[in-house]
Protein backbone atom coordinates (compact mmCIF):
# COMPACT_ATOMS: atom_id res chain seq x y z
CA UNK A 1 0.00 0.00 0.00
CA UNK A 2 2.73 2.69 1.26
CA UNK A 3 4.79 1.32 -2.11
CA UNK A 4 1.85 1.86 -4.15
CA UNK A 5 1.23 5.09 -2.76
CA UNK A 6 4.81 6.38 -3.48
CA UNK A 7 4.76 5.74 -7.03
CA UNK A 8 1.45 7.48 -7.15
CA UNK A 9 2.44 10.37 -6.21
CA UNK A 10 5.88 10.03 -8.45
CA UNK A 11 3.92 9.35 -11.08
CA UNK A 12 2.06 12.56 -9.90
CA UNK A 13 4.79 14.92 -9.69
CA UNK A 14 5.66 14.12 -13.02
CA UNK A 15 3.46 16.58 -13.84
CA UNK A 16 4.72 19.61 -12.95
CA UNK A 17 8.31 18.24 -14.06
CA UNK A 18 6.62 19.00 -17.92
CA UNK A 19 7.52 22.42 -18.90
CA UNK A 20 4.40 24.01 -20.87
CA UNK A 21 7.33 24.56 -23.74
CA UNK A 22 7.04 24.94 -27.12
CA UNK A 23 5.53 22.83 -29.81
CA UNK A 24 8.37 22.28 -32.02
CA UNK A 25 11.13 20.33 -31.16
CA UNK A 26 14.38 20.32 -33.11
CA UNK A 27 18.21 20.21 -32.60
CA UNK A 28 19.49 23.92 -33.39
CA UNK A 29 22.90 23.51 -32.08
CA UNK A 30 25.17 27.31 -31.85
CA UNK A 31 28.45 28.07 -30.90
CA UNK A 32 28.13 30.36 -28.35
CA UNK A 33 25.26 31.59 -26.16
CA UNK A 34 25.06 34.63 -27.85
CA UNK A 35 23.44 32.73 -30.92
CA UNK A 36 21.83 30.84 -29.09
CA UNK A 37 19.79 33.74 -27.24
CA UNK A 38 19.62 35.42 -30.56
CA UNK A 39 17.65 32.54 -31.98
CA UNK A 40 15.19 32.59 -28.94
CA UNK A 41 14.46 36.07 -29.15
CA UNK A 42 13.53 35.85 -33.07
CA UNK A 43 11.90 32.93 -32.85
CA UNK A 44 10.01 34.71 -30.05
CA UNK A 45 9.25 37.64 -31.47
CA UNK A 46 8.49 36.47 -34.82
CA UNK A 47 4.71 35.96 -36.26
CA UNK A 48 4.22 32.37 -37.92
CA UNK A 49 3.05 33.70 -41.52
CA UNK A 50 0.51 30.78 -41.37
CA UNK A 51 -0.88 30.43 -38.37
CA UNK A 52 -1.41 33.66 -37.23
CA UNK A 53 -1.17 34.71 -33.24
CA UNK A 54 1.71 32.09 -32.87
CA UNK A 55 5.59 32.37 -32.90
CA UNK A 56 7.78 31.06 -35.21
CA UNK A 57 9.26 29.00 -32.01
CA UNK A 58 5.37 27.65 -31.22
CA UNK A 59 4.26 26.14 -33.81
CA UNK A 60 5.35 22.75 -36.61
CA UNK A 61 4.09 24.46 -40.05
CA UNK A 62 6.37 24.04 -42.58
CA UNK A 63 6.43 27.53 -43.39
CA UNK A 64 7.97 28.18 -39.78
CA UNK A 65 10.22 25.37 -39.57
CA UNK A 66 11.35 26.78 -43.15
CA UNK A 67 11.80 30.03 -40.85
CA UNK A 68 13.39 28.94 -38.63
CA UNK A 69 16.10 26.83 -40.33
CA UNK A 70 16.88 30.56 -42.22
CA UNK A 71 16.94 32.27 -38.97
CA UNK A 72 19.81 29.03 -38.02
CA UNK A 73 21.80 29.53 -40.97
CA UNK A 74 21.70 33.22 -40.84
CA UNK A 75 23.11 33.34 -37.58
CA UNK A 76 25.56 31.07 -38.05
CA UNK A 77 26.29 32.80 -41.00
CA UNK A 78 27.56 35.56 -38.91
CA UNK A 79 24.58 38.07 -40.42
CA UNK A 80 23.25 40.99 -38.29
CA UNK A 81 20.10 41.58 -36.54
CA UNK A 82 18.99 43.77 -39.14
CA UNK A 83 19.95 41.87 -42.08
CA UNK A 84 18.15 39.27 -40.79
CA UNK A 85 14.78 41.43 -39.80
CA UNK A 86 15.04 43.08 -43.15
CA UNK A 87 15.33 39.71 -44.99
CA UNK A 88 12.16 38.43 -42.88
CA UNK A 89 10.48 41.84 -43.82
CA UNK A 90 11.10 41.64 -47.86
CA UNK A 91 9.43 38.31 -47.36
CA UNK A 92 6.23 38.23 -45.16
CA UNK A 93 6.22 41.97 -44.54
CA UNK A 94 6.22 43.89 -41.60
CA UNK A 95 3.11 41.77 -40.48
CA UNK A 96 6.04 38.95 -39.86
CA UNK A 97 7.25 40.83 -36.86
CA UNK A 98 5.76 40.73 -33.82
CA UNK A 99 7.80 43.92 -32.27
CA UNK A 100 7.27 46.58 -34.79
CA UNK A 101 10.08 48.97 -35.92
CA UNK A 102 10.10 52.65 -35.16
CA UNK A 103 8.87 53.72 -38.93
CA UNK A 104 6.89 56.94 -39.65
CA UNK A 105 3.87 54.43 -39.80
CA UNK A 106 4.00 53.19 -36.25
CA UNK A 107 5.08 56.27 -34.55
CA UNK A 108 1.68 57.00 -33.29
CA UNK A 109 1.59 53.32 -31.80
CA UNK A 110 5.44 53.55 -30.44
CA UNK A 111 4.36 56.96 -28.80
CA UNK A 112 0.52 56.29 -27.85
CA UNK A 113 2.16 55.02 -24.53
CA UNK A 114 3.59 58.28 -23.65
CA UNK A 115 1.42 60.49 -24.92
CA UNK A 116 -1.58 58.89 -23.09
CA UNK A 117 0.70 58.71 -19.41
CA UNK A 118 0.90 62.94 -19.99
CA UNK A 119 -2.77 63.09 -20.92
CA UNK A 120 -4.01 60.95 -18.04
CA UNK A 121 -1.62 63.04 -15.91
CA UNK A 122 -3.00 66.16 -17.06
CA UNK A 123 -6.12 65.32 -16.43
CA UNK A 124 -5.83 64.28 -13.24
CA UNK A 125 -4.17 67.58 -12.33
CA UNK A 126 -7.08 69.04 -13.54
CA UNK A 127 -9.03 67.08 -11.51
CA UNK A 128 -7.55 67.31 -8.42
CA UNK A 129 -7.17 71.35 -9.01
CA UNK A 130 -11.31 71.71 -9.69
CA UNK A 131 -11.76 69.68 -6.68
CA UNK A 132 -9.76 71.88 -4.28
CA UNK A 133 -11.27 75.01 -5.13
CA UNK A 134 -14.39 73.53 -4.81
CA UNK A 135 -13.43 72.36 -1.61
CA UNK A 136 -12.26 75.40 -0.39
CA UNK A 137 -14.85 78.07 -1.73
CA UNK A 138 -18.02 76.16 0.58
CA UNK A 139 -20.75 78.65 -0.43
CA UNK A 140 -21.37 80.17 2.76
CA UNK A 141 -24.29 83.12 1.16
CA UNK A 142 -21.75 85.56 2.69
CA UNK A 143 -21.32 88.66 0.51
CA UNK A 144 -17.66 89.88 -0.04
CA UNK A 145 -17.55 92.43 2.78
CA UNK A 146 -19.50 90.03 4.91
CA UNK A 147 -17.17 87.35 4.44
CA UNK A 148 -14.00 89.81 5.00
CA UNK A 149 -15.61 91.11 8.12
CA UNK A 150 -15.88 87.94 9.24
CA UNK A 151 -12.52 86.94 8.57
CA UNK A 152 -11.13 89.83 10.52
CA UNK A 153 -13.36 89.03 13.58
CA UNK A 154 -11.70 85.48 13.86
CA UNK A 155 -8.81 86.99 13.31
CA UNK A 156 -8.58 89.82 15.73
CA UNK A 157 -10.40 87.48 18.17
CA UNK A 158 -7.86 85.17 20.16
CA UNK A 159 -11.08 83.26 21.62
CA UNK A 160 -12.56 82.60 18.12
CA UNK A 161 -11.56 79.29 17.98
CA UNK A 162 -13.46 78.50 21.04
CA UNK A 163 -16.04 79.78 20.00
CA UNK A 164 -17.33 76.97 17.88
CA UNK A 165 -16.37 74.69 21.18
CA UNK A 166 -18.75 76.33 23.60
CA UNK A 167 -21.71 76.15 20.70
CA UNK A 168 -21.26 72.53 20.33
CA UNK A 169 -21.28 72.28 24.14
CA UNK A 170 -24.57 74.44 24.14
CA UNK A 171 -26.45 72.67 21.71
CA UNK A 172 -25.95 69.68 24.28
CA UNK B 1 -23.93 72.84 -16.80
CA UNK B 2 -24.44 72.54 -20.75
CA UNK B 3 -20.73 71.81 -21.32
CA UNK B 4 -20.30 69.18 -18.45
CA UNK B 5 -23.27 67.76 -19.96
CA UNK B 6 -20.78 67.09 -23.42
CA UNK B 7 -18.36 65.41 -20.88
CA UNK B 8 -20.69 62.30 -20.36
CA UNK B 9 -20.68 61.55 -23.90
CA UNK B 10 -17.29 60.85 -24.11
CA UNK B 11 -17.37 57.41 -23.16
CA UNK B 12 -20.23 57.15 -25.58
CA UNK B 13 -18.08 58.72 -28.34
CA UNK B 14 -15.18 56.10 -27.50
CA UNK B 15 -17.89 52.84 -27.56
CA UNK B 16 -18.93 54.38 -31.12
CA UNK B 17 -15.48 54.83 -32.84
CA UNK B 18 -13.88 50.98 -31.23
CA UNK B 19 -17.34 49.77 -32.76
CA UNK B 20 -16.96 50.74 -35.78
CA UNK B 21 -13.21 49.45 -35.86
CA UNK B 22 -14.10 45.92 -34.89
CA UNK B 23 -17.23 45.80 -36.31
CA UNK B 24 -14.53 46.70 -39.45
CA UNK B 25 -12.37 44.19 -38.83
CA UNK B 26 -14.85 41.25 -38.42
CA UNK B 27 -15.17 41.64 -42.62
CA UNK B 28 -11.54 41.33 -43.02
CA UNK B 29 -9.48 38.27 -44.06
CA UNK B 30 -6.82 38.11 -42.37
CA UNK B 31 -5.29 35.89 -45.05
CA UNK B 32 -5.22 38.88 -47.25
CA UNK B 33 -1.65 40.58 -46.70
CA UNK B 34 0.07 42.64 -48.89
CA UNK B 35 2.96 40.59 -50.78
CA UNK B 36 5.79 42.26 -50.11
CA UNK B 37 7.35 40.72 -53.20
CA UNK B 38 4.42 42.64 -55.53
CA UNK B 39 6.39 44.43 -58.43
CA UNK B 40 9.87 42.45 -58.17
CA UNK B 41 11.20 39.91 -59.96
CA UNK B 42 10.35 36.01 -59.46
CA UNK B 43 13.61 35.21 -57.04
CA UNK B 44 16.05 33.75 -57.97
CA UNK B 45 16.54 29.72 -58.32
CA UNK B 46 17.47 26.61 -60.14
CA UNK B 47 15.48 23.79 -59.42
CA UNK B 48 14.83 20.28 -60.58
CA UNK B 49 11.86 19.71 -62.58
CA UNK B 50 9.22 16.67 -61.71
CA UNK B 51 10.20 14.36 -64.77
CA UNK B 52 6.80 13.02 -65.62
CA UNK B 53 5.40 16.57 -67.47
CA UNK B 54 5.55 15.16 -70.40
CA UNK B 55 4.20 18.84 -71.08
CA UNK B 56 8.44 20.16 -70.95
CA UNK B 57 9.78 16.75 -72.37
CA UNK B 58 13.89 16.05 -71.17
CA UNK B 59 13.86 19.03 -69.31
CA UNK B 60 15.90 18.86 -66.04
CA UNK B 61 17.05 22.17 -64.40
CA UNK B 62 14.67 25.21 -64.52
CA UNK B 63 15.20 28.73 -63.06
CA UNK B 64 13.68 31.90 -63.31
CA UNK B 65 14.66 33.36 -66.97
CA UNK B 66 12.40 30.32 -67.80
CA UNK B 67 9.32 31.72 -66.87
CA UNK B 68 10.27 35.38 -68.94
CA UNK B 69 8.47 35.97 -72.05
CA UNK B 70 5.63 35.43 -71.68
CA UNK B 71 2.58 36.39 -68.83
CA UNK B 72 1.67 33.58 -66.53
CA UNK B 73 0.82 32.04 -63.48
CA UNK B 74 2.78 30.60 -60.55
CA UNK B 75 1.16 27.91 -59.06
CA UNK B 76 2.62 26.87 -55.72
CA UNK B 77 1.17 23.02 -54.62
CA UNK B 78 1.70 19.99 -52.68
CA UNK B 79 0.04 16.72 -52.90
CA UNK B 80 -0.22 16.54 -49.13
CA UNK B 81 -2.15 19.81 -49.92
CA UNK B 82 -5.88 19.36 -49.71
CA UNK B 83 -7.27 22.61 -51.51
CA UNK B 84 -4.80 22.22 -54.34
CA UNK B 85 -6.63 18.95 -55.31
CA UNK B 86 -10.11 21.15 -55.48
CA UNK B 87 -7.75 24.05 -57.23
CA UNK B 88 -6.47 21.47 -59.59
CA UNK B 89 -9.29 20.62 -62.46
CA UNK B 90 -9.66 24.66 -62.65
CA UNK B 91 -5.86 24.53 -63.63
CA UNK B 92 -6.51 22.32 -66.40
CA UNK B 93 -9.07 24.49 -67.56
CA UNK B 94 -6.86 27.36 -67.38
CA UNK B 95 -4.87 25.40 -69.58
CA UNK B 96 -6.71 24.29 -72.01
CA UNK B 97 -7.48 28.20 -72.72
CA UNK B 98 -4.01 28.72 -73.32
CA UNK B 99 -2.73 30.24 -69.85
CA UNK B 100 0.61 29.38 -68.94
CA UNK B 101 1.44 27.63 -65.49
CA UNK B 102 4.42 27.18 -63.87
CA UNK B 103 4.24 24.95 -60.94
CA UNK B 104 6.12 24.85 -57.45
CA UNK B 105 5.65 21.62 -55.62
CA UNK B 106 6.40 22.63 -51.72
CA UNK B 107 8.15 20.04 -50.31
CA UNK B 108 6.69 16.73 -51.70
CA UNK B 109 7.33 12.94 -52.88
CA UNK B 110 8.67 12.87 -55.81
CA UNK B 111 6.60 10.07 -57.00
CA UNK B 112 3.72 11.41 -55.12
CA UNK B 113 3.98 14.53 -57.05
CA UNK B 114 4.49 12.71 -60.50
CA UNK B 115 1.76 10.21 -59.49
CA UNK B 116 -0.74 13.18 -58.74
CA UNK B 117 -0.16 14.90 -62.59
CA UNK B 118 -0.38 11.55 -64.24
CA UNK B 119 -3.82 10.90 -63.01
CA UNK B 120 -5.60 14.33 -62.76
CA UNK B 121 -3.98 15.71 -66.23
CA UNK B 122 -0.98 18.20 -65.90
CA UNK B 123 -1.56 21.91 -66.36
CA UNK B 124 1.68 22.99 -65.75
CA UNK B 125 4.62 24.37 -68.15
CA UNK B 126 6.81 21.76 -65.76
CA UNK B 127 6.78 22.08 -62.40
CA UNK B 128 10.33 22.58 -60.04
CA UNK B 129 10.96 20.55 -57.00
CA UNK B 130 10.74 22.98 -53.94
CA UNK B 131 12.19 20.43 -51.52
CA UNK B 132 13.72 22.05 -48.59
CA UNK B 133 10.75 25.26 -49.53
CA UNK B 134 13.75 28.12 -50.03
CA UNK B 135 11.99 29.33 -53.28
CA UNK B 136 8.97 29.34 -51.31
CA UNK B 137 10.25 30.87 -48.70
CA UNK B 138 11.43 33.69 -50.57
CA UNK B 139 8.51 33.95 -52.37
CA UNK B 140 7.07 34.86 -49.25
CA UNK B 141 4.45 31.70 -48.96
CA UNK B 142 2.41 31.36 -46.38
CA UNK B 143 -0.31 29.23 -47.69
CA UNK B 144 -0.85 26.19 -50.08
CA UNK B 145 -1.96 26.80 -52.62
CA UNK B 146 -1.15 30.32 -53.71
CA UNK B 147 -0.88 31.63 -56.86
CA UNK B 148 1.38 34.29 -58.77
CA UNK B 149 0.57 36.69 -61.85
CA UNK B 150 3.93 37.06 -63.56
CA UNK B 151 4.56 39.81 -66.23
CA UNK B 152 6.26 39.41 -69.27
CA UNK B 153 9.23 40.29 -67.58
CA UNK B 154 9.25 37.94 -64.69
CA UNK B 155 8.10 40.32 -62.45
CA UNK B 156 5.31 39.60 -60.25
CA UNK B 157 2.17 41.73 -60.55
CA UNK B 158 -0.52 40.38 -58.22
CA UNK B 159 -0.50 36.88 -55.04
CA UNK B 160 -3.57 35.00 -55.29
CA UNK B 161 -4.06 32.86 -51.84
CA UNK B 162 -5.93 30.12 -51.65
CA UNK B 163 -7.79 27.98 -54.48
CA UNK B 164 -8.50 29.70 -57.70
CA UNK B 165 -11.55 29.07 -59.08
CA UNK B 166 -13.74 30.07 -61.23
CA UNK B 167 -15.53 33.22 -59.57
CA UNK B 168 -12.00 34.54 -58.23
CA UNK B 169 -10.64 33.87 -61.87
CA UNK B 170 -12.86 35.83 -63.59
CA UNK B 171 -13.32 38.73 -61.42
CA UNK B 172 -10.17 39.53 -60.16
CA UNK B 173 -7.28 38.07 -61.32
CA UNK B 174 -8.16 37.64 -65.30
CA UNK B 175 -8.37 41.36 -65.79
CA UNK B 176 -4.84 41.44 -63.97
CA UNK B 177 -3.78 39.10 -66.80
CA UNK B 178 -5.06 40.05 -69.91
CA UNK B 179 -3.22 43.55 -69.43
CA UNK B 180 0.08 42.05 -68.66
CA UNK B 181 0.07 40.10 -71.81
Amino acid sequence: MYKTLIKVFAAFSLLFTVQTGFAAIEVHEFDNEVDRQRYQTFIDEMRCPKCQNQNLAGTNSPVAMDLRRELELMIKDGKSDQEIVSFMVERYGEFILYRPRLTPATMLLWSAPVLLLVFGALLLLLIVRKRRRLATEVDTGLSQQERARLDALLRDNPESKSINKNNQEKNK
Amino acid sequence: MNKQRLFLFIPLMIFVILAILFWRGLSLNPDEMPSALLNKPIPVFELPVVSASENSPGLVKANQEMIKGKAGLLNVWATWCAPCKQEHPFLNVLKAQGVPIYGINYKDNVEDAQRWLAELHNPYVFTVLDDDGRLALNLGVFGYPETYVVDKQGVIRYKHIGIVNEQNWNETIKPIYESLK
